[in-house]
């Protein structure tokens, strides 16, 4: 019951987007950046043991802030509670729930024990006066308790959409500081809000577009620390990095990893030509993928491997192409006015995300894997790189405001062009790549 | 005397070579304080901006740069003039090496401006190789849109940021 409610506001607001160019009611809920979320309680979780009533304070407006923040979801205010659970796991007084119009209500306990940390969730559909899925339980430590909140989070927004959930992930990107002539960078990660900030590297040398492993374990970069563009990996656990051996006299940038994380796809620029090359990380084997005097660059695995999308300006402008994966003939699929760059295939496998740059703007658009249905979902004078939520519904990337105090920050949109956010971060940032949903 | 005067200029230019490495916008040698190029002694000394046969020289009135229209890496006649000075006094210069930056303004994509830059020094470096200096005294590097130099979001400065600069050094170009 629940489920087909979201469900059905979700195909609303994607549906609405075509429409949004129509006059009507519509058009005006669209263009507010609202739909009709889908309203929740969260009574604050359980204190199962003296002194977790600050954690279970917090691990609650966790979960309440991450699905808030999906747009799909508002939540009832816990002063229009008309009574409060009695215990974890308690019969359940729905028609208390129903008076308030709280169609979903997300039940939790914490326990904390020494340095060990219990979270105990349960979620129940109100109108129905069901419980949706079983109850759940997660250990680990105190001081990963955020992750333990995004955990939670993540089964009810599955359980609600039926889609799988991405909060309890991390970005990997590109901090930035200075002013624009000299700006200082260095890789950086975060969990995908912004908390548990860390450094990765130093700002001794320029480091640009890291790129996650799928398993989320590595990160591909560009650095200049060898005095010339040079692609290394780096091990996100001991920030161990190496580097891709590349000629004297040739420029390597660009690079992402295969789906199965064994091979780099890359860019190497050889007097003055940019090509796409492989290289297998465990034997070295490098195999050349493009052999044409224009520009070859931003390349993005499908999600079975099969294709690789990228970006060329062999019609004399920047658009994109897929072509197979060990190279070949390849298929422009990008028509629309202006330039294409930055292509990047959904884990869904369904949609290229792009850059745009028309008329003097810049935008993040959504198309098919054959051009059709391009979407537009941002416009500022500089949007650039998107990256994937794990799940496929939203997408990061970098905004950097005009003039000689441009900086870059990192936004947030979902995929019908909804719940535009800046990602709450410290400091400037750019070129984010989104990781998977942690183990 | 003249043997004298040619040591000094090989120490001047050795310690100007420090500020002028492709990394030298950062680092723990602190040598980001050369960053506005080749300053490194001062005009009147020998090795100054009026020896002709140093890298200040080169930097100032030979012209180290070239410009180019947008998205484009063809050489304008005004920049075709100055690498024509440019491969004459690397052809006098010879103890010099050369690394040409190439760079992009920030319309564009990072990736995309990385290879434009690419093909910008590029450009130079074999307009220099046709003019006579030998390929083994010229190395390419491109920064994309990483190194403006005017940081207005407006053609004027877009315009100077649309850049290839020549850059002198000495040693080996390993």
């Amino acid at each position: 019951m629940l489920k087909w409610v979201l469900s059905a506001i979700l195909a609303t607001a994607v549906l609405a987007t075509p429409a949004s160019a129509q006059n009507g009611p519509l058009r005006l809920t669209i263009t507010d950046g609202v739909i009709e979320p889908l309203p929740f309680a969260v009574p604050t979780f359980q204190a199962e043991t003296a002194g977790a009533e600050q954690l279970a304070n917090d691990i609650s407006r966790l979960v309440a802030q991450d699905l808030i923040g999906t747009g799909l979801f508002r939540e009832i205010p816990a002063s229009a509670f008309i009574s409060q659970p009695a215990s974890f796991g308690a019969p359940v007084s729905y028609p208390d729930w129903r008076a308030i119009n709280a169609q979903a209500l997300i039940g939790g306990a914490v326990a904390v024990s020494g340095d060990q940390l219990v979270v105990k969730f349960r979620l129940y559909d109100v109108f129905s006066g069901t419980e949706l899925g079983e109850g759940l339980q997660f250990a680990g430590t105190v001081q990963g308790w955020r992750r333990m909140a995004h955990k939670v989070a993540d089964a009810a927004y599955s359980r609600i959409t039926g889609e799988g959930g991405y909060f309890d992930s991390r970005v990997v990107f590109v901090s930035e500081t200075g002013p624009k002539d000299a700006r200082q960078k260095r890789l950086a990660i975060m969990d995908f809000d912004g908390a548990n900030l860390q450094f990765l590297t130093d700002s001794a040398a320029i480091v640009l577009a890291p790129r996650f492993s799928p398993r989320g374990d590595r990160v591909l970069y560009t650095s200049y620390e060898s005095g010339f563009p040079r692609i290394n990996v780096l091990d996100v656990t001991t920030v161990g990095r190496q580097q891709l051996p590349t000629a004297e006299g040739e420029m390597a940038f660009s690079p992402r990893f295969s789906r199965d994380g064994q091979r780099v796809i890359y860019s190497l620029a050889n007097g003055g030509n940019t090509d796409l090359y492989t290289t297998d990380l465990a034997t070295g084997a490098h195999t050349r993928l493009t052999s044409a005097p224009s520009i070859e660059t931003a390349p993005s695995f499908s999600p079975d491997g099969g294709q690789i999308v990228f970006e060329s300006d062999r019609s004399g402008t920047q658009q994109l192409y897929i072509m197979p994966a060990a190279g070949g003939e390849a298929q422009r699929i990008s028509f629309g006015e202006g330039r294409y760059g930055t292509p990047v295939w959904s884990p869904r496998g369904d949609l290229i995300a792009f850059t745009k740059q028309n008329a003097g703007r810049f935008h993040i658009g959504v198309m098919r894997t054959d051009g059709s249905e391009e979407r537009l979902l941002t416009a500022s004078f500089l949007d650039e790189g998107p990256t994937w939520s794990p799940n496929g519904r939203v997408l990061m990337f970098m905004r950097e405001t005009q003039g000689a105090g441009g900086v870059s920050s990192l936004y947030s949109v979902d995929i019908s062009g909804l719940n535009l956010q800046a990602v709450p971060m410290q400091g400037a940032g750019s070129d984010p790549s989104w990781g998977p949903l942690q183990p | 005397m003249h043997m004298t005067t040619k040591a000094i200029l090989v120490l001047l230019t050795l310690s100007t070579a420090a500020c002028t490495r492709p990394d030298r916008f950062g680092g723990a040698d602190g040598a980001g304080a050369g960053a506005g190029g080749a300053d490194g002694a001062n005009a009147g000394q020998l090795g100054g901006a009026n020896d002709p046969t140093s890298p200040q020289f080169f930097a100032q009135t030979i012209g180290d740069r070239v410009l180019f229209q947008v998205d484009s890496s063809s050489l304008t006649p005004a920049g075709q003039a100055t690498l024509d000075g440019q491969a004459t006094w690397l052809m006098t210069n010879s103890d010099y090496l050369a690394i040409v930056e190439g760079h992009a303004d920030e319309q564009g994509t990072r990736e995309y401006n990385l290879a434009l830059g690419a093909r910008r020094a590029n450009t130079v470096r074999e307009y220099l190789i046709s003019k006579g200096v030998p390929q083994s005294r010229l190395r390419t590097i491109s920064y994309g849109k990483e190194r403006p130099i005017e940081v207005c979001s407006e053609e004027a400065c877009y315009a100077k940021n649309r850049r290839a600069v020549t850059i002198i050094s000495v040693g080996s170009l390993s």
